[in-house]
């Protein structure tokens, strides 16, 4: 067995499973903010019972986020030795900022904002939730800053084949970084919502119409319906900075085989790499050229520039689309969730039955969208430095084979526990109600004197 | 040797990297220990033991990816060397660590009857993430060395190794808890010690005998005698430890962190031999920390942010570490 193919899929594995639970707690840490802070501004307490609910939820994530980093951060050496040795010189002050100034103070004040509510003043108790949630956002500046170098590599040069920094600032600020960046953060704040809106609903449909469940549930439909609109805009500049630094990937996120003016928008079609052509190709004339260049005419790159030098076709073109239907799908359930919250104070049983499946929306966009834009750098590991097959390790195949069996097995168990334990959870709170004790929480408006 | 920079950097590096290795080995020592202890514990016990490490047991294993960090970063040939060669058994501790870090959350969320379950894998990933790193230790010690005899030495290290973090464990239950479940744990710490004062003896007779350039570090007038404390020091605390299990728990709960301070101090010296015998190489007599270096442009950007953050990350884990000082009680979210 190739252990080049191996490690790819063990790898591709690794960090899918991986990203599922950052993309949870970067902006589940804010809304437990949010929740925190309204209890702090009102004394409602069932702003608190939100915040117990939801913490579960956040340590679990963080958790599954924690233990799956570990395995990635172990990877680049038993699988990719070829990695470092080349770029370890930009790679590694990346990745040790992240540990230092990200990972221990996530995980220093985890323990107080998980389980230090009685035991420290309230004051200190926002605080750690403010840590905790800067800590998980600087983490996802610092790997997004090493992910986008790799993508746009600037700021160093190239000696004995090995990469030097000469300018820190334009390493981690690359001509990427500041798009990726924003569309992963907001592409978190939609997963969250999605999750929380989606979980809120289940709540909804078995009967709950407790406060901590109205408040979540708004919380997540109007953070959705405020971020797509954001996130679509955020998304098509990210686009344009791709064209502009990895045109090749353009071309197959586009699946343009030729340089042209006038290039269609090509909706569905079967990319057939070895003919070189789309198969049943469903397309708007001249809608990919208005798009990219503002113009019908405007010339947009085609695979025909990169022989040889451009990634697979087929998964990046449908990993695109696949991100971008989900977004007009959660463009259209949060904009009707938030008018009917909005307007008639209730919602519909069959939206709230669509909302169910969605809470998990923000995952399948999320990967769709990793995988557009890591695919789509293949075959280079470090664009123009490094190739993929260059930085494999000396491992013997069938060792990958059965750490990647394993890995694999593993996965598939601990999601399935995991999405078990959040509907679990959810309708564990659904049944309590507003009723279950928080000995640690005063109720302001309860515990004023009544009105004689 | 001249003392400028890119002389300088790879050994303060090695310096912070094995600073990390000890406080991680110390840290996650203990709570690795009490889930290997789990086997022996009560239902109830086991929730105390969790309560003991619910809030800690992240930021120590924080000390592992910057163990790993420091090695990826500063010295990324030998990181890519050793772990290419110790393939199997970093696969096999990367799955003890998931299973026990997710167990951790999931035995207290899951409906009441499926806890059972993931008290075992809780358990099951504690030992397995220890034998793991026990089986490296000693393969490394050996030179990486993974015929039949380093595969034979490497189990005796794995089985001393866990044997040392339930040691750990023991000594943190008698630190956090009170009662029926503290005097098991003193018991826990007696029979523990065994192992652990016999895996100690092999891998400081392995060492030397593995390899003629240590034996010759260690076995020369007069570095022996400079070095004799290392030794005389580790078995007069191991004495000492062991007459305390006899004497443990004390009125008023006096000493009770002692076990755990000595059992730290015993991994210090051990761990100051090992250094002591590598040095100055970081791939056992293959590759120096210099030839393994990063450019000094590198590490230098590194040290900067490590030494204006290294002390405020030990300050706040010692502040965590006091707001859930004192004895264990239940940990609940509200």
């Amino acid at each position: 067995m190739d252990p080049l193919i191996l490690s790819r899929i063990q790898f591709g594995a690794n960090i899918s499973f991986h990203i599922l639970f950052p993309a949870i707690t970067i902006a589940l840490g804010w809304v437990l903010l949010f929740f925190k802070l309204r209890y702090n501004a009102t004394g409602d307490s069932a702003w608190m019972r939100a915040y117990f609910t939801w913490v579960k939820v956040f340590a679990l994530s963080f958790a599954m986020g924690v233990v799956s980093g570990v395995t990635m951060s172990f990877q680049f050496g038993t699988n990719w030795p070829g990695y470092m040795e080349t770029v370890g010189n930009i790679a590694g002050p990346l990745l040790a900022y992240e540990i230092l100034t990200a990972f221990f103070l996530e995980a220093a004040f985890l323990g107080i904002m998980l389980f230090g509510f009685r035991r420290v003043s309230n004051r200190i108790h926002t605080l750690a939730t403010v840590l905790v949630a800067g800590g998980t956002t600087l983490s996802a500046f610092w790997i997004i800053a090493l992910n986008s170098w790799m993508q746009t590599p600037v700021g160093f040069e190239m000696r004995n084949g090995v990469a030097h920094a000469t300018d820190w600032w334009a390493i981690v600020f690359n001509p990427s970084m500041p798009y990726r960046l924003v569309h992963m953060l907001i592409a978190s704040g939609l997963t969250v919502s999605f999750l929380i809106a989606g979980l809120s609903a289940l709540r909804y449909l078995y009967g709950d119409r407790s406060e901590s469940m109205w408040k979540a549930l708004r919380t997540g439909v109007f953070t959705a319906a405020i971020l797509i609109p954001i996130q679509i805009f955020a998304g098509d500049q990210h686009g344009l900075n791709t064209l502009e630094h990895q045109p090749q990937k353009i071309a197959a996120m586009e699946a343009n085989w030729n340089t042209g003016p006038n290039v269609p928008l090509v909706l569905f079609a079967l990319p057939d790499e070895a003919a070189r052509e789309n198969k049943f190709e469903v397309a708007i004339p001249d809608g990919a050229s208005l798009i990219l260049r503002h113009s019908a005419s405007g010339v947009v790159p085609g695979l025909n520039d990169y022989a040889g030098n451009h990634p697979p076709v087929f998964p990046v073109f449908w990993a695109f689309r696949i991100m971008v239907g989900t977004g007009v799908l959660m463009l259209v359930v949060s904009w009707s969730a938030a008018f009917f919250l909005k307007r008639r104070h209730s919602l519909p049983k069959p939206l709230a039955l669509v909302m169910v499946p969605l809470a998990l929306s923000g995952w399948l966009a999320t990967l769709a969208g990793w995988y557009t834009t890591e695919i789509g750098r293949q075959p280079w590991l470090v664009a123009g430095v490094l190739r993929t097959v260059d930085a494999v390790g000396p491992v013997a195949g069938s060792q990958v084979a059965l750490s990647l069996a394993v890995y694999l097995i593993l996965y598939a168990l601990l999601l399935t526990a995991y999405l078990g334990v959040l509907v679990y959870l959810a309708l564990k709170a659904a049944k309590d109600g507003d009723t279950s004790p928080l000995p640690g929480v005063l109720d302001a408006p309860l515990s004023q004197p009544a009105a004689k | 040797m001249t003392l400028d920079w890119p002389t300088l950097l790879p050994l303060i590096f090695a310096g912070l990297m094995g600073l990390a290795i000890l406080i991680y080995v110390i840290l996650d020592g203990f709570d690795l220990g009490i889930g290997i202890l789990f086997a022996a514990a009560e239902d109830a016990e086991q929730d105390t033991m969790i309560a003991a490490i619910g809030p800690f047991w992240d930021a120590n294993e924080t000390w592992l990816v910057l163990a790993v960090g420091l090695l990826l970063v500063a010295f990324p040939l030998a990181h890519g060397t050793i772990l290419t060669a110790l393939y199997i058994p970093v696969f096999l501790l990367l799955v003890g660590l998931i299973l026990r870090g997710v167990a951790f959350d999931f035995r207290a969320k899951v409906p009441a009857g499926r806890k059972h379950r993931w008290n075992r894998i809780f358990f099951l990933g504690s030992v397995i993430a220890s034998l793991a790193q026990g089986y490296m230790l000693g393969i490394y010690v050996l030179g990486l060395d993974v015929g039949l005899g380093g595969m034979a030495f490497g189990a005796l290290v794995a089985l001393c190794l866990a044997a040392a973090y339930a040691a750990m464990g023991a000594a943190w239950v008698i630190y956090k808890t009170d009662g029926e479940l503290q005097k098991k744990a003193v018991l826990w710490l007696r029979r523990a010690l065994v192992l652990t004062a016999l895996g100690m003896v092999a891998v400081s007779l392995a060492t030397p005998l593995a390899s003629p350039r240590i034996f010759d570090k260690w076995f020369v007038w007069p570095a022996m005698l400079y070095l004799s404390p290392l030794p005389i020091l580790s078995a007069v605390l191991f004495a000492w430890l062991w007459r305390q299990t006899f004497q443990l728990p004390k009125t008023d709960d006096r000493h009770a962190l002692t076990p755990f301070l000595t059992l730290a101090a015993i991994f210090t010296l051990g761990f100051a031999g090992l250094a002591w015998s590598f040095y100055p190489f970081v791939v056992p007599d293959r590759l120096t920390i210099w030839q393994a270096a990063s450019a000094p442009e590198s590490l230098a950007i590194i040290l900067a942010g490590t030494v204006v953050v290294l002390p405020i990350i030990i300050f706040y884990s010692f502040y965590a570490y006091r707001v859930f000082g004192g004895k264990a009680t239940d940990l609940t979210y509200d």
